[in-house]
């Protein structure tokens, strides 16, 4: 273990945390040397969060210690943290929408007059000084509801920066980005770095890790498992340290064995909460036997498309049709019916009810059918038997969670009882919008040997995601969405990142 | 330590430390304002449980609370915070004895139709409430606030009408006697009865000294049939569901608009209900010209606190709501406290309840700290 010394940033010694019986870190360590990246890796749950709110004092450590530049430092809240130089930015931004980009950044830090006036020139100056050195774009007198994802993004580091940051914090900062954001926030953490900033981001992504980071210190269950240079790895390596096993990264599958049109759209347009068109003549055919995957930035018209599918929202005009029949403007019911099952975008508002046992949430579409009850009367013992088979094939845990609450799961096993659900349901096609968000390596696998397997077995699949990845590996058929459009279909293997990433980004296919 | 920290985070447990928390605080108001603390408090349990005579009254006067307390529950359980139980209880007033006082069948009939005219109000009033919500997304609270107002004038200007009004008295004709529901009502005012009954101590103390009636059998079969709708039919999941994730329900095929509505016409049906007992098994048997609300619906949005929604549980809320209001009489004629103090009682009892949610992190808190101490 390296001593003390001034060499690093931060360094956090044995620091384990209880939350009640349960511990949530054990005799954890990491080491940050100035001027480097570093990435905590690990799993959903391993740790890595509750770790760095202990650094930025939102938690308190039951036992260990934190270092910061070889001095032992007591953080007990942020403003600690603040005052030694931390900054973290969270994975959802805390910003003020009405506020331009200036005002937010000095908000709570203003620079005042001796009046207590706010000066805003000065502070205007001293961000534009940091937006130059470091190549950190941004529009200071933009309101911050009118700038770009990445650019709030900027924001927030910005506000870090602002505050004299020396260490940042980055919780999954690329959850919500383009692949050219993604490559500009890497240049931005390289232009830090060089001036001797030193940043952790908290990730999940092997493939960022090796893109942007130097050095990788791996969590698993709240233990230390290792801490490497990440150019001697590989990321296969990556993963089966952070899951414990080896897992495939890659989707192995067959070619698509597609046959006849079920599920067609035709020139869709969706109004949103506004009023205004969300969807905007959108069309797209997708066959049996064949997974067709939705590319798209979050908020091009994916939200309102799903609720149009689903009969949740009115259809302004268009069609949309399973094996012929149309379905806009009918009812949720009869769309299940009709056999299309959805698993929602989220979870925890459309797929379950948190307050509702595991045995109920497995049974909230077919309730009314035999054998769950009978003549209006629910039969338990039924739901019981159909949960327990559920959660033995979808291996859901713990395995006896039938009757417990479905908001006590995690997020991963909540996910896992509602593809089980949906599937049970023998849908002619299912439909599954960002299924693998918030959820570890292993979890993701699973979920996307499910969703072929439902292809092998004839269904069509429809999957929308923001994740660039997974439309790619996973989709027979890609389809870009920008403004409410499908830009343009590609089979899977004719396209690469970069196009794909450019039409969502509203670019033209030059290709 | 375990042990300790699993009881008391039980719903019961944390009730009876709400209500012990409840008496404190009486005690504490009794003891600043002058009066002998522990000497009011003895003379308020005396007041409820000093004999049959006064349990029987407890039983009468909880009755339409706790009928009342399950229609807000039942909404409760649906997502819906049915304030409207004021309105809906004095809507079914009016009806029964409109209906009472008209109709005179054989009681076999006439008591059944009373009965169903008052449900039939409370049902289509909170009804309303329901269709406004569903049609309109107008929130039910706000509606009913206004619906509690409509009714109490709608009752005094029924009240007042020549047809019903009885003069020189402040209300209504009493219904006609084949609609009342006490007891053995009309067995006891016999020549036999009397003979009967003044032998027996018991029965002479509830059954001649008060009137007791049917109301807290049907509020007791009630609470198991609500139970019953709530989780073991289809009906019940979809309300509950409702209830819990709208959206949810909503995604997965529940028609949530229609389950609004029915949820309000049953809650409203249910407080229409309490007060079609309340006509028919108390006198003055009619409804009297009303100055303000007298808070039978207000009062069961407590007893439903209390309860934490549960059906059966309001069974036992009720009474002790019941128990308070009709104790703190006696707290007034006897120790000459104003009966206010019963009020404040059920206030910080309810409070109390509310708070009961902290009690579980307290529990954490302090025996995580132990393990910390033992280290």
């Amino acid at each position: 273990m390296a001593g003390e010394s001034s060499e690093y940033a931060v360094q956090m010694h044995g620091i384990t945390k209880r939350f009640g019986s349960f511990c949530a870190l054990q005799d954890m360590n990491l080491n940050v040397k100035k001027g480097s990246i570093h990435s905590l890796l690990g799993e959903n749950g391993a740790g890595k969060s509750t770790l760095m709110n202990i650094l930025y004092g939102l938690y308190q450590a039951d036992e260990g210690e934190i270092f910061i530049n070889g001095e032992k430092v007591d953080i007990k809240n942020p403003n600690v943290a603040i005052e030694h130089g931390i900054g973290m930015v969270h994975q959802h931004f805390m910003l003020v929408d009405d506020f331009t980009v200036t005002q937010n950044i000095v908000l709570g830090n203003e620079i005042t007059s001796h009046m207590g006036i706010v000066d805003a020139k000065k502070a205007r100056k001293k961000i534009l000084d940091i937006v130059e050195k470091y190549g950190l774009e941004v529009d200071p007198d933009a309101k911050v509801s009118d700038i770009s994802v990445g650019m709030q993004q900027r924001v927030e580091i910005l506000k870090a920066l602002y505050r004299g940051a020396e260490l940042l914090i980055l919780d999954e900062p690329t959850a919500v980005l383009t692949p050219q954001e993604i490559d500009d926030l890497i240049s931005i953490m390289n232009n830090l770095a060089k001036d001797g900033k030193a940043i952790i981001i908290i990730t999940h992504k092997l493939k960022e890790i090796k893109a942007s980071s130097d050095i990788c210190t791996i969590i698993r269950r709240g233990r230390y498992i290792d801490t490497l240079l990440v150019k001697g790895v590989t990321e296969n390596e990556l993963a089966t340290l952070m899951v414990g096993h080896e897992v495939k990264l890659v989707v192995d599958k067959t070619p698509a064995n597609a046959g006849e049109v079920v599920f067609e759209i035709k020139d869709l347009i969706v109004k949103n909460d506004r009023k205004l068109d969300a969807v905007k003549g959108l069309s797209l055919q997708v066959r049996k036997g064949e997974i067709v995957g939705i590319a798209g930035i979050d908020g091009n018209g994916q939200r309102e498309l799903v609720e149009a599918i689903n009969a949740l929202t009115p259809v302004a005009s268009g069609h949309i049709t399973i094996n012929g029949k149309p379905l806009e403007n009918t009812s949720p019911r009869q769309v299940i019916d009709s056999g299309v099952s959805t698993i929602p975008e989220d979870r925890q508002k459309r797929g379950l009810v948190l307050d509702f046992s595991v045995n109920e949430n497995c049974v909230l579409e077919q309730y009314r059918r035999t054998p769950f009850s009978k003549k209006g009367i629910l039969l338990k013992k039924e739901m019981e038997e159909f949960t327990k088979e559920l959660i033995q094939e979808y291996d859901v845990r713990p395995e006896d969670c039938g009757s417990r609450r479905a908001g006590s799961l995690s997020g991963g096993n909540q996910q896992k009882v509602i593809i089980g659900r949906e599937i049970a349901m023998d849908p002619d096609i299912l439909i599954a919008v960002q299924p693998t968000r918030g959820l570890d390596v292993g979890a993701i696998e699973t979920v996307h040997r499910t969703l072929i397997r439902e292809r092998d077995k004839g269904k069509a699949v429809l999957l929308i995601s923001f994740e660039l990845d997974e439309v790619m590996n996973v989709s027979d058929t890609i389809a870009v969405i920008y403004d409410g459009k499908i830009q343009d279909t590609f089979k899977q293997g004719t396209v690469d990142e970069n196009t794909i990433g450019l039409l969502m980004a509203g670019g033209k296919n030059h290709g | 330590m375990d042990k300790a920290a699993k009881i008391l985070k039980k719903p019961f447990t944390m009730t009876l430390i709400a209500i012990f928390f409840g008496f404190l605080v009486a005690g504490i108001i009794l003891a600043a304002a002058g009066y002998p603390t522990f000497h009011s408090l003895s003379v308020l349990l005396q007041g409820v449980f000093s004999g049959p005579k006064h349990i029987s009254n407890v039983i009468i006067k909880s009755t339409p609370l706790i009928l009342t307390g399950i229609g807000v529950a039942f909404a409760f359980q649906t997502g819906l915070f049915n304030i409207g139980a004021e309105g809906q209880f004095i809507m079914g007033c009016v009806a029964a004895t409109t209906v009472g006082i008209v109709c005179d069948f054989p009681p076999v009939i006439q008591i059944p139709l009373v009965l169903a005219a008052g449900v039939l109000a409370g049902a289509v009033f909170g009804g309303m409430v329901g269709f406004l919500k569903a049609k309109f997304g107008i929130h039910e609270v706000l509606t009913s606030i206004m619906f509690n107002w409509i009714a109490l004038y709608f009752s005094n200007f029924i009240s007042d009408l020549k047809r019903f009004h009885k003069p020189d008295t402040m209300g209504t004709y009493a219904i006609n006697k084949s609609g009342y529901t006490m007891i053995l009502g009309s067995w006891k005012t016999t020549k036999e009865g009397k003979e009967v009954l003044v032998n027996n101590e018991f029965l002479r103390d509830t059954l001649l000294k008060t009137d007791v009636n049917a109301g807290i059998l049907a509020a007791v079969v009630l609470a198991i049939l609500v139970s019953f709708l709530l989780y073991k039919t289809t009906k019940g999941f979809e309300l509950r569901a409702v209830g819990a994730n709208r959206f949810a329900a909503e995604s997965t095929g529940i028609d949530v608009n229609k389950n609004i509505l029915h949820a309000m016409i049953i809650s409203g049906g249910i407080c229409g209900l309490a007060a079609a007992f309340y006509i028919t098994g108390n006198s003055p048997h009619g409804i009297a010209t009303l100055a303000a609300f007298e808070n039978t619906g207000f009062n069961a949005l407590g007893v439903c606190l209390i309860a934490a929604s549960s059906p059966i549980g309001c069974i036992f809320a009720g009474l002790l709501f019941g128990g308070l209001l009709y104790g703190g009489q006696s707290l007034q004629y006897e120790v000459g406290a104003p009966s206010e103090i019963i009020n404040i009682v059920i206030g910080v009892v309810v409070f109390f309840v509310a708070l009961t949610h902290i009690i579980p992190p307290l529990v954490d808190r302090f025996s995580k700290g132990g393990k910390n101490h033992a280290k």
